[in-house]
């Protein structure tokens, strides 16, 4: 500590000029726990990772020796082995009748609470309430509320009472998600539709519709991902079925699927069983998997197309 | 024409709503006028002798939901704190998507990954390392051999609801304005402080109602806990045996439910649930509502 304090008169309150330019004392103390924080927080990002690629890792390793052509093309023949192919089709089946009946109900529900309800409307608040309460409702409660509807009543468990419960979970993430992406339709195209005199409803088809049209696409794609791997509503009203039989009318008889294929045949009393959950766990987790990327990709651009980031 | 087609699709929501609280009231009437309010305090589930309770289903949902919430809600704020501000752009931009796959994964295979993998590593070595170290508290007891139990069952839901409280979380921190934390900085906070001091007062209500979000999920979850939790029966303070939850109860015996007061018991417990989850769900309605971010800010 030589140089100014020497030769200059200083006051003691003053810090010393001369002191190195690093952290001491308290700001020491601040950056540490700054940093320990930083430290946690990336700890717990790269904790979350792996836990995926554990599951993934998990699924593709036990259920990977499974997989072969015959699997994927055969029916399910119960203990003695055989494929997925009927489970996979009805999975289709249930799942597209049930996007039939919620895409238009949610996305119509999106575009009143966006284009015709006021900003202050009371039944446009109800709504959206509504819509949260259903979308948080645990899906077992869905199954036997249609258990109750249909079930009881025709004395049957069909695909179609799997359609509408699955139609159920998915309508307020469609309705939810299309009323998010009709919100982020520039006001500047509405004004310019009104402007020209275009009525409402030829303005909502005509041009806001068509801006909105890949958001609402990803949230289609991503609930239908979700319903995809429901088991609990399929439990409860779609489970009774021949397993190695393709049926593929929903109105007459209980529907095979995916995930009611993964959770029964994991309990046969056979080895090769688990194999076989396993391998079917596999295809609907990379079918998952893949819509949800897919529907990320065209999110990306649908925002590029409207001018966002 | 289109206002009239959109309006009815609208009211189709709500009604909805109205059909299934009153199918649920209406599959259990005969269950409550039974059993009455008694069933919430009873433990035992005994078809065969006409008795049914729902509290150690209730139970097994509030400590298996408690502890996913106890997990995650750290986690979930600190990978919303970490992709929010301390991630590269190129880092969040792969890391962000990742996190949110997790909550992709379908819950029948997150419940068979509890079974093969979680529960044997739970049971041999993380029960047994709690027990030995942490024995002394009484829900850390003696670990059972398959590792089906209660604390597996919260872990496997904590891996559910940590994406839902990490990407809400995310996206809340996002939209602190650049010039609070700008402000922070230039006053000489280090990051944590910044955190501390700007961006956790002002989305801390948005927190809370990511948390509750993910607390319905972890309450309203059948399949993968009725695979994990290990089918028992009880009030055990021992989060190490195995219990049941008011979703996997209605799940697993619903099928094979042949007495008459059985399916009136089965939806009695999913009127509980009902109730606790649209509880739940207002709840973070409400917290979100009252104490909106844009209010926080303008204050």
């Amino acid at each position: 500590m030589t140089g100014l304090s020497d030769t200059f008169i200083r006051h003691p309150s003053l810090p010393d000029p001369s002191a190195p330019l690093t952290a001491s004392g308290n700001l020491r103390r601040r950056t540490i726990v700054s940093r320990t924080i930083e430290v946690v927080a990336t700890a717990s990002a790269i904790l979350a990772v792996a836990m995926l690629v554990d599951v993934a890792f998990t699924v593709v390793s036990k259920g990977a020796p499974a997989l072969s052509f015959g699997f994927l093309t055969q029916n399910s023949n119960g203990l003695a082995g055989g494929g997925i192919a009927n489970a996979l089709l009805g999975t289709i089946v249930i799942v597209a009748f049930a996007a039939l009946l919620a895409l238009p109900v949610g996305v119509l529900t999106g575009i009143y609470l966006t284009e015709f309800a006021g900003p202050r409307s009371r039944l446009a608040n109800i709504l959206k309430a509504a819509l949260d309460l259903l979308q948080g409702l645990p899906t077992i409660i869905v199954g036997i509320v249609v258990f109750g509807l249909i079930v009881s009543a025709t004395h049957k468990e069909t695909g179609f009472a799997g359609s509408i419960a699955l139609a159920i979970i998915m309508l307020p993430m469609i309705a939810r998600s299309s009323q998010e992406v009709l919100t982020l339709v520039p006001g500047t195209l509405r004004e310019a539709a009104d402007a020209l005199g275009v009525e409402r409803w030829r303005a909502v088809v005509g041009v806001i519709l068509p801006a909105a049209a890949g958001g609402i696409a990803t949230g289609a794609i991503l609930s239908i991902a979700r319903a995809a791997g429901e088991t609990a509503p399929l439990l409860i009203v779609n489970s009774l079925y021949n397993p190695s039989h393709t049926q593929l009318e929903i109105f007459g008889q209980g529907v095979p699927s995916i995930p009611m294929y993964i959770y029964t045949t994991y309990d046969l009393p056979a080895p090769s069983a688990i194999a076989r959950a396993w391998g079917a766990a596999l295809v609907l987790l990379v079918a998952i998997l893949a819509a949800n990327v897919g529907a990320r990709v065209l999110l990306a651009r649908s925002r590029a197309k409207m001018g966002m980031r | 024409m289109l206002y009239g087609l959109c309006l009815l699709a609208g009211l189709i929501a709500v009604f909805l709503l109205v059909e299934v609280v009153y199918q649920v009231i209406h599959g259990a009437s005969p269950a409550i006028s039974k059993l009455g309010l008694g069933f919430i305090g009873r433990t035992e589930w005994a078809a065969n002798f006409g008795r049914y309770g729902a509290a150690s289903a209730i139970f097994g949902t509030v400590v298996s939901s408690l502890m996913a919430l106890i997990i995650a809600t750290p986690l979930g704020i600190a990978i919303g704190l970490y992709l929010a501000m301390m991630a590269a752009p190129p880092v969040r931009a792969v890391v962000g998507p990742l996190v949110e796959m997790l909550a992709a994964i379908p819950s029948v295979i997150v419940g068979f990954w509890g079974v093969d993998v979680l529960s044997p590593f739970v049971a041999r070595h993380f029960e047994p390392f709690l027990h030995g170290a942490f024995g002394f508290i009484p829900i850390f007891g003696s670990p059972q051999t398959t590792g089906l139990s209660v604390f597996s069952a919260g872990l496997a839901l904590a891996l559910m609801v940590l994406p839902i409280v990490a990407a809400l979380s995310r996206d809340l921190f996002l939209t602190v304005p650049g010039d609070l934390k700008d402000g922070a900085a230039a006053l000489g906070a280090t990051r944590w402080e910044i955190i501390r001091g700007v961006v956790l007062p002002t989305t801390i209500s948005g927190v809370a109602a990511a948390t509750v979000l993910g607390l319905g999920r972890a309450l309203g979850e059948a399949i993968a806990v009725l695979q994990i939790i290990g089918d028992g029966t009880g009030i055990h303070v021992n989060t190490f045996l195995p219990g049941s939850s008011l979703a996997s109860s209605v799940a697993s015996n619903f099928q094979y439910s042949e007495n008459k007061l059985e399916v009136p018991a089965l939806f009695y417990l999913a009127l509980i649930l009902l109730a606790i989850g649209l509880t739940t769900s207002l709840l973070a309605r409400w917290i979100a509502g009252r104490f909106d971010v844009n209010r926080t800010l303008a204050r």
